[in-house]
């Protein structure tokens, strides 16, 4: 058994990864359980209220194309578990693996069958942070952590822009609801923030799914494990941002801008990476560029607003994910078992690993689209729904022509490439003899690729079964949906032909084209990539140069800024009201409480004055009791008695802490010039309270919830202390809080108290 | 009575905010208790004070038959008193453990400016610290910054 | 600290103001009082009882941990909010049973003893671990 490029994966299978795959399983059957509903038409949903208040339900339902992507994901889910429970045995993280594996796709079920557009975010950015941890599965390595950090930042970039877009969309009157979308609001493409909500929905559908210029972070992503690159890098969360899409169809759709830009964004993206899939020697960076292909075709046809367009598109999803995942999950055995990837160093495994080789065989006929094939009929399909399109028939046509024709070409090389040959044993790292891999790693490629052909044969179980209702539940027609496996000799086919035949010559051809692409991209003086890393350098150098002047440590600095950020921003609007305040005569003058207040404020002057610990604690002491004093003057002899205690077991704790630190003159002294602005700041703040109490006193009082308390407090609440009952009965619950906030408080000190333990 | 009230509130907060500023932690933990009393009063004294019997049912009534102060800003205070003083404590304790930990109290001293500065390895600059304070403190304090390396 | 007389007066003085703290607790419904003052004066009396015979005797005598103290006044005020919730009402809604109007046992006087307990303990951690430095 090879040591693989992700740790120390050893003989036998992990019994956690086993078990773990009854969830995705069970799912599965579920929704296979729904199907016979849904084909009738039927929608299956729960609802419940979470935050009202928001907008927010817990609403969940299951329509045509939400029971397609859900059992993609929980089908393909299940044998990528199924996989990696072989892949990663005895991998000493792999109880995390399985817990990501399955958070990321409950995740993505949620986003597929959300019916509430705040849940669908919710979901998505669950898809982000899982994403991101399962890429930078491999922790240790540099790469994986940087190249997880990329995923992260694109994705999560897009995510704001999608919450952004979902704001507008409220803010311009849509529903929220995404199953109210279907019956047309619209309004909505005639509304001024129409630009603008199409602008950042689409962000965030291009990031989520690798569309041009956001492409770069997903052939990186290809550092995750491969059955993570299997499940999220071509089954699921790269398609997360195509399901926004089919979801925002008839809310946002139908636009002209809409339609030219998802063509040429798509169109520009499919061929790029099919462009870009030819070069590498890495075999999952080659199926990184066509799973991006894929993703720009998907992104293309959504564009269009015919049935057959969005058909096309349907049918398209389904056939990719079945061979790509078949593929993936291939290449992860080859990998798994060689202990290389590199297309130069393989060759003849077609003996050695006839199970895999089969599999392989089976998704690269349908990637290529050979007849009997369910690629074919996606291909046939494809064409058709290309010459459809409203506005831009011809350009679709070509671009899927030639993106059909390089996949062509890339199917054969990924089948030829590691198959055919003979072994070569070139060092250490790869073993003498290759053997296929345990059967919970070849059983899903096969199965998936036997998919493949059965739907290529019968393409009836499929189009009435669950592409008719996925495309109905976008776009509501009359007209039947049939694939069939044969069209006639149409226009079509004849563009069919036409692939296979420039694929041929491309394969054949493929030495002379790979160096020229490679020169041709070596050469461009700009990559995304580039900005990428551009930007963020530059982020990472002003957050910097902004933090180190914003947070520079200085507790002084700190206050300074919030106490007169305060005093301005509070005097500023108080200004002009301030005179009346001011001028108003005083209440009645009670000499003992003015005494009182002058004890107080002699107080005060000994604490800011003093300069021995003692000394000011004495005048602490002083402060304190005087204003129990006014309390009890003022009828408050709780708060009095409160006031009196705390300030005893303060001026014990004070002391017993106090005479261990240093004495206030050991300080350095300060400025003149610091002081004086200091004591004007604190003059300022300290006038603003008195005009703003000031003020507060001379409005009118609401006695309200004060006569509440007083009424009820003996009949309902049995108390004649109505402080009392306030607090251990009408507002308990704040005091329950409170008697947290002390537990807690004293638990920090006893914690920085203890003695630390160990060395 | 309520301006002489609100201007020692005044008082209160400016005394309190002027200790704040200073740079002296100590100073600081003065400034916050003395914030507390501030707020406390001002609490108090927006809940007006014309009436100065307690809020208290008499024993022989089931409802109040005289006015009697506002109850509801009394149990503010009441929560506040006890937060306040749970907050004073905690900050001395700190106070007591950075000491031990920096050797000094001074919030302008190095450092504590420097702990931002070097993002992962702010214990450094408390190692230079404890060494360079042994000389000058006394046996007492030598054993509190012994507490805080161990 | 070592003085005969604080300590004779201690013991003395820590029984009177714990039955004073106890009484002000349970007269706190319907005069000045209540769990909080409670809690302070006890605690004041505990501090008493530190300085005069150290730290390692008060935590003989007071036999459980001063956070395990903290801990019981939560649940126990956890608990009294909780009983209404067994007869359908909502948390910490007040319930009452005894005969008349002027003897009755209710959750809210169980929940000031949760709050007497909860600072109290607080008060007690604090003290007696800063003691122990």
């Amino acid at each position: 058994m090879a040591k693989t490029a992700h740790g120390e994966s050893g003989p036998g299978y992990s019994r956690l990864g086993l078990v773990s795959t009854l969830l995705p399983a069970a799912l599965f059957f579920f929704f296979l359980s729904c199907w016979a509903a849904i084909q009738r038409g039927e929608v299956v949903g729960i609802d419940f209220p979470w935050m009202p208040s928001l907008d927010l339900a817990l609403s969940f339902r299951l329509d045509g194309l939400s029971l397609l992507f859900a059992l993609i994901v929980t089908g393909i889910g299940t044998f990528v578990s199924l996989y990696s429970s072989a892949y990663l045995a005895g991998h000493h993280h792999s109880g995390r693996f399985f817990f990501f594996l399955h958070a990321f796709m409950l995740s993505m079920l949620g986003l597929v069958t959300a019916d509430n557009l705040l849940l669908l975010f919710l979901c998505w950015e669950g898809t982000t942070v899982f994403s991101y941890l399962l890429i930078g599965f491999d922790h240790e390595s540099a790469v994986a952590r940087e190249n997880a950090r990329q995923g992260l930042l694109v994705t999560s970039a897009g995510g704001l822009a999608l919450l952004l877009g979902i704001l507008l969309l409220k803010i311009a009157g849509a529903s929220w609801t995404i199953s109210d979308w279907l019956h047309g609001e619209q309004l909505l493409r005639e509304h001024p923030l129409y630009p603008f909500i199409f602008a950042a929905i689409l962000l965030g559908a291009m990031t989520k799914s690798a569309q041009f210029p956001f492409h770069f972070w997903l052939p990186n992503a290809m550092s995750a494990p491969t059955p993570i690159s299997a499940f999220l890098h071509a089954a699921t969360m790269v398609k997360a941002g195509i399901y926004l899409l089919m979801r925002c169809h008839p809310l946002l759709g139908g636009t002209f801008s809409w339609t030219f830009t998802l063509v040429a964004v798509g169109g520009v993206t499919a061929l790029w990476g099919a462009v870009q899939a030819l070069g590498p020697m890495d075999l999952k960076r080659v199926l990184a560029y066509t799973t991006m292909m894929a993703l720009g075709i998907l992104t293309m046809f959504l564009g269009g607003q015919s049935t057959e367009t969005l058909t096309a598109a349907v049918t398209f999803l389904m056939v990719h994910a079945l061979y790509k995942a078949a593929l993936f999950l291939a290449i992860g055995s080859i990998d798994h078992q060689t202990g290389t990837r590199q297309l130069d160093r393989l060759g003849g495994l077609g003996r050695s690993m006839p199970l895999t080789a089969l599999a392989v065989a089976a998704a690269v006929l349908s990637m290529s689209g050979f007849p009997l094939f369910f690629g074919f009929i996606g291909k046939e399909i494809m064409y058709a729904g290309a010459l459809a399109e409203e506005l831009f028939p011809g350009f679709t046509a070509t671009v899927a022509l030639f993106a059909n024709a390089l996949m062509t070409a890339v199917a054969a090389i990924l089948f030829f490439g590691p198959f055919t040959g003979s072994w070569i044993h070139t060092n250490e790292t790869t073993p003498m003899r290759v053997v296929d891999p345990p059967w919970q790693m070849w059983l899903g490629p096969l199965l998936l690729g036997g998919l493949g052909i059965l739907f290529g044969i019968i393409p009836e179980w499929v189009s009435s079964a669950l592409i008719e209702p996925a495309v109905f539940s976008i776009h509501p027609g009359r007209e039947e949906i049939r694939l069939v496996i044969f069209h006639g000799f149409n226009l079509p086919l004849l563009l069919s032909m036409f692939t296979l035949t420039i694929g041929a010559v491309v394969y054949l051809r493929r030495l002379v084209i790979c160096r020229t692409i490679q020169t041709g991209i070596a050469s461009l003086p700009l990559s995304a990539e580039m900005c990428y890393a551009g930007s963020l350098t530059w982020f990472l150098r002003n957050a910097e140069v902004v933090t180190n002047r914003i947070q520079n440590g200085s507790l002084h600095w700190y206050l300074l800024v919030i106490v007169a950020t305060m005093t301005v921003a509070v005097s500023w609007p108080w200004l002009g009201s301030l005179k009346s305040v001011l001028l108003r005569p005083a209440g009645a003058i009670d000499p003992t409480a003015t005494a009182l207040a002058l004890f107080i404020a002699a107080a005060i002057g000994v604490v800011v004055t003093a300069g021995k610990r003692l000394a000011a604690i004495g005048g602490l002491s002083g402060v304190g009791a005087g204003i129990a004093l006014l309390f009890l003057l003022y009828g408050a002899p709780d708060i009095a008695l409160t006031q009196l205690l705390v300030e005893t077991l303060t001026i014990i704790f004070v002391s017993l802490v106090l005479l261990r630190l240093p004495p206030i003159v050991q300080a350095r002294k300060r400025s003149n010039r610091r002081r004086a602005f200091d004591g004007l700041l604190a003059l300022a703040a300290g006038l603003l309270l008195t005009s703003l109490l000031l003020g507060v006193v001379q409005a009118p009082l609401d006695r309200g919830l004060t006569d509440f308390f007083e009424a009820n407090s003996f009949l309902q609440a049995h108390g004649r202390n109505i402080v009392n009952v306030i607090l251990v009965d009408f507002r308990s619950l704040d005091t329950m809080g409170e008697i947290i906030v002390v537990v807690l408080a004293a638990w920090a000190a006893v914690t920085l108290l203890r003695k630390p333990k160990g060395p | 009575m309520e301006t002489i009230l609100a201007c020692l509130v005044g008082l209160l907060f400016a005394a309190a905010l002027y200790l704040m500023l200073s740079g002296v932690l100590v100073k600081f933990v003065f400034g916050l208790a003395l914030i507390g009393n501030g707020i406390n009063l001002l609490i108090l004294t927006a809940g007006r004070l014309q009436h100065r019997a307690p809020p208290l049912i008499p024993a022989e009534n089931r409802i109040l038959s005289e006015p009697v102060a506002n109850a509801l800003p009394q149990a503010l205070i009441l929560t506040a008193i006890v937060i306040g003083f749970a907050m004073v404590t905690f900050l001395l304790i700190l106070l007591y453990r950075t000491y031990a930990y920096a050797g000094t109290l001074d919030a302008d001293e190095r450092p504590f400016l420097e702990e931002w500065r070097e993002d992962d390895s702010c214990s450094e600059p408390f190692v230079q610290a404890q060494q360079e304070i042994s000389p000058l403190s006394s046996p007492r304090e030598t054993i509190l910054a012994g507490d805080g390396r161990t | 600290m070592e003085s005969v007389i604080l300590k004779t007066a201690t013991r003395l003085m820590v029984g009177l103001i714990l039955i004073f703290s106890f009484y002000l607790l349970l007269r706190g419904h319907h005069e000045p009082g209540g769990g909080f003052a409670a809690a302070l004066v006890a605690g004041t009396a505990f501090a008493l009882f530190v300085i005069a015979e150290g730290p390692a005797k008060v935590r003989t005598a007071i036999r459980l941990r001063p956070t395990t103290i903290a801990m019981l006044g939560l649940a126990t005020a956890v608990a009294a909010g909780s009983a209404a919730l067994l007869s359908g009402q909502s948390f910490l809604t007040g319930m009452w049973w005894g005969p008349g109007e002027e003897l009755l046992i209710g959750t809210p006087l169980i929940f000031d003893i949760g709050v007497f307990l909860a600072v109290l303990g607080a008060i007690l951690a604090v003290l007696l671990t800063l003691e122990d430095n």
